[in-house]
């Protein structure tokens, strides 16, 4: 356990006392070299996003997983690929790894046809049927009845997939949360809710926002089996994931909390200034990114140098990706009403801005 | 052709579109031991068991959106909602979230649903339990909402919504499920978008939706036999699509339309139409367009104020004469009611 000793804020413990199970993952050199290069790509990738966003290139609300790597890998990680992912809003990370092409991600927050959706979702709203990633949901919360249902439809078929739904800290509070942990609790259904607990919502803390803190406490109401893991470290996060997949696979859903930390504003656009100078400064010490290479380089897995290398490649890769997104077109006006419906019923109202209802024919000799 | 009741319409509905696809259930409160608050699911738990008929938690919201994910799966949902009030509960898993799904992802996931939920007033439910709240449905692109008020037109248009691969409002009414009227035994579904002329005349058009269409029919028929008026009536049907280009052909022959409507006058369902009739058939009309709807109250739960905020047939009757007094048109008197 590594508890954090910050003010003014109270520490947050890092694990439950909930045992995960003794999985090997991740946790040989090349599993960790491969965690830390899929973090580094993550971190590198949403830096050139919000360099994107600040070039104008990305439009709306941008929230990045800057400080989430360890926990984005560590989750994704414990996933089969016909398992399904249903996530909020800060979701470039997970849609990175879980396996999206980054060219198709950037290109989505550059507003593009190439977006993974086709430029109609934006930051807020990656969707991805082919890897099985649900959404990207911009609505608190919205994402967890879906993911409830997703999960029913799974065991409707008696499938052997299972559903992950993340949700930060402060949407635990939403009313939509306890609706479907009972459901899923009830129906037994093959559920992990993860808490992506970052301690803050917007700028308000988990203290000042949840009356049970420990937030995957709140599994007891409904029977879940819970725990809490350390979301600096990508293999406990990868354990815990796994444990919590193989209980979700069994048919008993499942709620896990990852405590990490956001090393940025709530959105590109928010210069966190509710933060103290100490909260600020001690964040440096919680960035998995950081943590992960000292400890590549202290067990002699890496040195500085091949990291350095790395950094680079990464760099470069992000540039080509962003070129790419920039060089895609814009999706076409006339496309404006492609997906008003699934199934073509008549009178669809299709009327671009000032067209009148009916089309008036031309009385007199106006007509060229 | 089979008489029989809305109700007994939507319950063999049900159980047909069930028999046939394996993929359909249906999800709600009380639906299943309790055999549903208004009975339209009776009997189908012990025939199909419990992974078919679902009884939820009271969670409008929590099971509202467990259906639309499991249809986002490919299964095909019939969410009943014990009434239209308690829709609010859900409304941000329908309007955030089942509308948006197929559009905000460039068309990858769809979501073939159907919402069962009757409004209606004038059961002495008071204010929280009488609304007509359709509206907020209808406003929505994205959703289909459909309003029968017919037996027939509820099996066929649930057909149609089972089918659909689009998130469905099926609006019923509690003052409809007693009604009977022909039912045709072969399953054909209805169309989502298409208003119907159930009556034909000249004189005036009257229209409304669900249980203010059944109205418009009985009036125009009584106005017919005892006025010798000749009303066209015109069952929107659907709400979303609305079938605008029907009700200007109606208008552009009879030169006057009333619009009756249970829900509240302001922003209402008759305020979309009558903005329809003004833009085609603006040069047609021949008085001002009239909307008979529900006053701007709370509804109230004593039957002296409650019958006073609905719009009666003597409403309706009043608005008609009133626009063709308007027009010039002189009753045909026909005998000892005049
Ligand atoms: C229903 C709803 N209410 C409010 C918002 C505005 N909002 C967006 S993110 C957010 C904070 C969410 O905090 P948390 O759940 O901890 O997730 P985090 O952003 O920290 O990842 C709020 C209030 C929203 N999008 N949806
Ligand atoms: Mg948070």
């Amino acid at each position: 356990m590594t508890d954090r000793k910050r003010t003014p804020r109270k520490p947050t413990a890092r694990t439950s006392r909930a045992k995960t199970a003794p999985v090997e993952v991740g946790s040989d050199a090349q599993g960790l070299l491969d965690f830390y290069r899929e973090m580094l790509f993550i971190r590198r990738f949403e830096e050139r996003a919000a360099r994107g966003y600040t070039q104008a290139l990305i439009g709306g609300y941008c929230h990045l997983n800057l400080g989430e790597e360890a926990t984005v890998v560590g989750l994704m990680s414990a996933l089969q690929p016909t398992d399904y992912l249903f996530t909020n809003y800060r979701e470039h990370g997970y849609a990175i790894a879980r396996g999206i092409d980054p060219r198709r991600i950037m290109a989505e927050l550059y507003g593009r046809v190439d977006g993974v959706s086709k430029g109609w979702g934006g930051s807020m709203h990656m969707f991805d049927t082919a890897h099985r990633m649900l959404g990207g949901y911009g609505i608190v919360g919205g994402q967890i009845p879906l993911a409830t249902g997703a999960a029913l439809a799974i065991d409707y078929r008696s499938g052997d997939e299972v559903v992950m739904c993340t949700m930060g800290d402060g949407t635990t509070n939403i009313g939509a949360f306890h609706e479907s942990l009972n459901i899923a609790s009830l129906w037994h259904l093959p559920i992990v809710y993860v808490i992506i607990n970052n301690r803050l919502g917007m700028g308000t803390s988990v203290e000042r926002s949840s009356a049970e803190p420990e937030l995957y406490k709140r599994g007891a109401a409904y029977q879940i089996e819970s725990a809490r893991v350390d979301g600096l470290d990508p293999v406990a996060v990868a354990l815990a994931g796994k444990h919590a997949v193989e209980v979700a696979r069994a048919g008993r859903p499942y709620l896990l909390e990852v405590v990490c930390e956001r090393l940025r504003g709530h959105s590109v656009v928010d210069p966190a200034k509710y933060r103290s100078a100490d909260e600020v400064a001690s964040l440096k010490e919680h960035d998995p990114v950081h943590t992960l290479a000292a400890r590549l380089v202290a067990e002699g897995i890496a040195d500085e140098e091949s990291l350095l290398t790395l950094d680079q490649e990464v760099l470069a890769n992000v540039e080509e990706i962003s070129a790419f997104a920039e060089a895609s077109a814009f999706p076409e006006e006339q496309t404006l009403f492609d997906y008003n419906y699934a199934t073509a019923v008549p009178n669809d109202s299709r009327r671009l801005p000032g067209q009148p209802l009916f089309v008036t024919t031309p009385t007199s000799g106006a007509d060229q | 052709m089979t008489l029989m009741s809305y109700r007994q319409a939507l319950h063999d509905t049900l159980r047909s579109e069930m028999l046939r696809d394996e993929n359909v259930f249906l999800i709600g409160e009380e639906i299943g031991v309790f055999e549903g608050s208004y009975k339209i699911t009776a009997g189908l738990l012990e025939e199909f068991g419990e992974k078919r008929v679902r009884d939820t938690p009271i969670a409008e919201e929590g099971f509202t959106g467990a259906a639309i994910g499991a249809a986002m799966l490919g299964l095909r949902p019939v969410v009943e909602i014990m009434t239209i009030n308690f829709s609010l509960l859900a409304i941000d898993q329908i309007v955030n979230h089942a509308a948006k799904i197929y559009g905000m992802f460039g068309g990858q996931a769809k979501v073939p649903m159907v919402i069962r939920t009757p409004g209606g007033g004038g059961q002495q439910l008071g204010a929280t339990h009488s609304q007509n709240i359709e509206l907020y449905y209808a406003f929505v692109p994205g959703l289909k909402v459909v309003a029968p008020s017919t037996p027939a037109d509820a099996k066929a248009l649930l057909i149609a919504a089972i089918r659909d691969d689009d998130p469905v409002i099926f609006l019923e009414n509690l003052a409809l499920y007693n009604t009977k009227g022909e039912v045709p035994n072969h399953d054909t579904p209805g169309v989502i978008g298409q208003a119907a002329v159930t009556r034909e005349g000249h004189h005036l058009t009257l229209i409304g939706y669900s249980r203010m269409a059944h109205v418009a029919k009985k009036i125009a028929d009584q106005l017919a036999d005892h006025e010798g008026l000749d009303i066209e009536v015109i069952d929107l049907r659907s709400l979303r699509p609305l079938d605008r280009e029907t009700i200007v052909e109606s208008v552009k022959k009879t030169h006057a339309a009333v619009i009756l409507e249970d829900d509240w006058l302001t922003y209402g369902i008759g305020a979309e139409v009558a903005a329809s009739i003004s833009d085609g058939a603006f040069d047609y009309l021949d008085a001002p367009v009239r909307r008979v709807a529900m006053a701007e109250v709370p509804m109230p739960y004593s039957k002296s104020l409650e019958s006073a905020a609905l719009p009666s047939e003597n409403d309706v009757i009043q608005a008609i004469y009133q626009t063709l007094d308007a027009i010039g048109h002189r009753r045909i008197k026909t005998g000892p009611h005049d």
